[in-house]
């Protein structure tokens, strides 16, 4: 561990605070000393002690309410909360990726989005990352004094430091830029109850081949304790709602496990959860791509393998 | 209303991917426009054709090494009206700034003949999936930002974009001159026509250099670049893969190896 600050943006939903920032908290503790920026409305006192167990020397909010929403805003007022840090993580997602970019901008480092790892050698950073469809590792180093890097969920195991830091907290604010874009709706979308698809450590998701009931799909997630996510056809049918699609235009997944049940395994399905670490996959089709990559394939109709798989689970977890 | 596309020359998603000395190969025999720049000229295709004949015209760029003239090409046969190919060896090696940087450049070339209203993006290449280009290209131009478009209009000077964010989704808008990413769920790109394909025989493609543009050749390319690729290998091959076919047991057979792998 060296002195480097290393700041997180801290990840959150309302009051929640999203796993991945753990494991950027984790990760940031082996590079130097963490601190952690709130942005939103002002984080509950449960928010705070999280970070604080988790290592967050100072624990910045920059309470700037729904613009934070706005990714010019954010990356603005970010370069005020992040100008003592050489090192600027946060959890890879579209909007971050934006937020990145332009905080990139402004302060001229190099940035390293979908990352699996950093570390710090010989003084710039160096990380690690998969491209391709998980086909190739990739060693980059980043050459600016400051670093940005936006790191996948489920790659660094999460761990409170031995003992909590003082994490005080600190008010920044920064000045707000001009914003050209106006959004003019706003509609929530429900929440499935449990972790959301990008974090989850496991992963079922269903395509064509379910003809739309998602029923065997939910059990056999929620006997593994995941989320459930489905192929783009499913959502052009209207099967499930959008932020359900797993793949390259959807949300790229890196779970523990992931069972792919009634999906072809298309290249655009594979590039976004090829990189995850076990794949199972139930296909009546022997010849369906997702095969190629399984680690357990079932050639078999869904209907029947599905509730048999639920039922052995569930008989084990009772017995 | 004058529209630029920017379009990516990548390795074909099929074909096989690969390194070369730190950055992504790109060859022109296996190379193609980048799939979700199709929906980024669809879109502008789509709002010219909304236009009465001659209010509107379609520019395509590219930026990239000689092989890279078959991303403008095939915006050609889509239909776009002018196509530009930004090549020189100083480019090579450019992060997403310095590709960034020139785009702009490009941008403002274009312009000396009229000014631009809207440039157009893929929301990613699907060779690295950045999706950073958008948003630095945006900031370069100086102009509005409506990124991930499901859907988009442009009506009294105002392009509206609809996107998908993972907790709602959004209506945006904002005043031109704006920059807009695209996704696949925009549009379905057309197919080139034979007539197409023939009259984009004749058009010429522009190449310009960087000092065409006038772009410093040490702010892009490997030396200006902040991010340097330090290896790349290709990942192992999944070992002791194993496929089974369901003959009555195969949901049971799944749990166990589940429970064997400590996975449930
Ligand atoms: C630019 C672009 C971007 C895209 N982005 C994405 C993306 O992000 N994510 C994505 O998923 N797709 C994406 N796609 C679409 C992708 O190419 C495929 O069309 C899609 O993934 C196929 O979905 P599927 O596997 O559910 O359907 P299909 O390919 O139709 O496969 C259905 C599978 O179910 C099997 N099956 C049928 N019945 C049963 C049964 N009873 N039991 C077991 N198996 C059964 C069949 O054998 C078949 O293999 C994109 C496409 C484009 C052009
Ligand atoms: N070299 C390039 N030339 C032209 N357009 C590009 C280039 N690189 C990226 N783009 C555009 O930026 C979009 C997003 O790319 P990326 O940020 O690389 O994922 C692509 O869909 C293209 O529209």
């Amino acid at each position: 561990m060296t002195d480097t600050m290393v700041t997180v943006l801290v990840e959150h939903r309302g009051n929640e605070i999203a796993q991945p920032t753990l494991e950027a908290l984790t990760l940031a503790r082996s590079i130097g000393r963490p601190i952690a920026v709130w942005m939103g409305e002002e984080p509950p006192a449960g928010a705070v002690t999280a970070l604080r167990e988790y290592g967050a020397e100072e624990v910045r909010v920059v309470a700037i309410g729904d613009r934070a929403r706005h990714s010019g805003t954010a990356a603005a007022v970010l370069a005020a909360a992040t100008a003592d840090s050489a090192i600027v993580l946060m959890v890879s997602t579209f909007f971050t990726k934006e937020v990145a970019t332009r905080l990139a901008i402004a302060t001229g480092a190099g940035v390293v989005v979908d990352a699996a790892g950093a570390a710090l050698v010989d003084g710039r950073v160096e990380t690690t990352q998969t491209v391709f469809a998980a086909t190739w590792n990739v060693r980059t180093r980043v050459n600016a004094d400051r670093a940005i890097v936006t790191l996948r969920p489920n790659t660094t195991q999460a761990a409170p430091a031995d003992r909590p830091a003082a994490g005080e907290v600190i008010s920044v604010m920064g000045m707000l830029p001009e914003v050209r874009e106006t959004v003019v709706s706003v509609t929530p979308v429900e929440r499935d109850a449990g972790v959301p698809l990008s974090e989850a450590a496991v992963v079922v998701a269903g395509g064509r081949g379910t003809r739309g009931d998602y029923t065997l799909v939910r059990e056999l997630a929620d006997v593994l304790g995941g989320a459930v996510g489905a192929s783009r056809d499913a959502i052009d049918e209207g099967w499930i709602s959008h932020e359900h699609m797993v793949g390259q235009t959807g949300v790229t997944v890196t779970p523990v496990l992931y069972v792919a049940c009634g999906i072809s395994g298309a290249v655009h399905h594979r590039g976004g959860m090829q990189a995850s670490g076990t794949i199972v996959a139930v296909n009546i089709d022997p010849d369906a791509p997702i095969f190629e990559i399984a680690d357990f394939g079932v050639v078999g109709d869904l209907g029947d393998v599905l509730p048999q798989a639920i039922e052995a689970l569930k008989a084990r977890r009772q017995g | 209303m004058r529209i630029v596309v920017t379009v990516k020359f990548v390795p074909d998603l099929q074909s096989h991917r690969s390194f070369t000395d730190g950055t992504v190969t790109r060859t022109a025999d296996d190379g193609t426009m980048n799939e979700l720049d199709e929906n980024a000229v669809e879109a502008a295709l789509q709002l010219k054709e909304a236009l009465p004949e001659g209010e509107a015209e379609v520019y395509a760029v590219t930026v990239g090494g000689p092989d890279a003239v078959a991303a403008v090409r095939k915006a050609l046969q889509l239909g776009v009206d002018h196509a530009v190919h930004v090549c020189d060896e100083s480019i090579a090696g450019s992060d997403v700034f310095g590709t960034a940087r020139v785009l702009a450049a490009a941008v403002r070339e274009i312009e000396k003949d009229g000014p631009v209203d809207l440039v157009i993006t893929g929301m990613a290449a699907l060779d690295a999936l950045t999706s950073m280009l958008p948003t630095a290209l945006a900031a370069e131009l100086d102009v509005a930002q409506l990124t991930l478009a499901s859907s988009l209009a442009v009506a009294n000077g105002v392009a509206t974009i609809e996107r998908h964010m993972p907790d709602a989704h959004e209506t945006v808008t904002a005043p031109l001159p704006a920059l807009v990413s695209v996704t696949d769920e925009a549009n379905t790109p057309r197919y080139p026509n034979f007539k197409l394909i023939m009259a984009a025989r004749t058009k010429p493609v522009a190449t310009w250099s960087l000092t065409d543009i006038g772009v410093d050749p040490a702010q892009v390319g490997a030396m200006a670049s902040r991010t340097t690729v330090l290896d790349a290998s290709t990942q192992p091959p999944r070992e002791n893969r194993v496929k089974i076919n369901d003959t009555g047991d195969g949901g049971v057979q799944l749990a166990r190896f589940l429970i064997e792998r400590g996975l449930a």
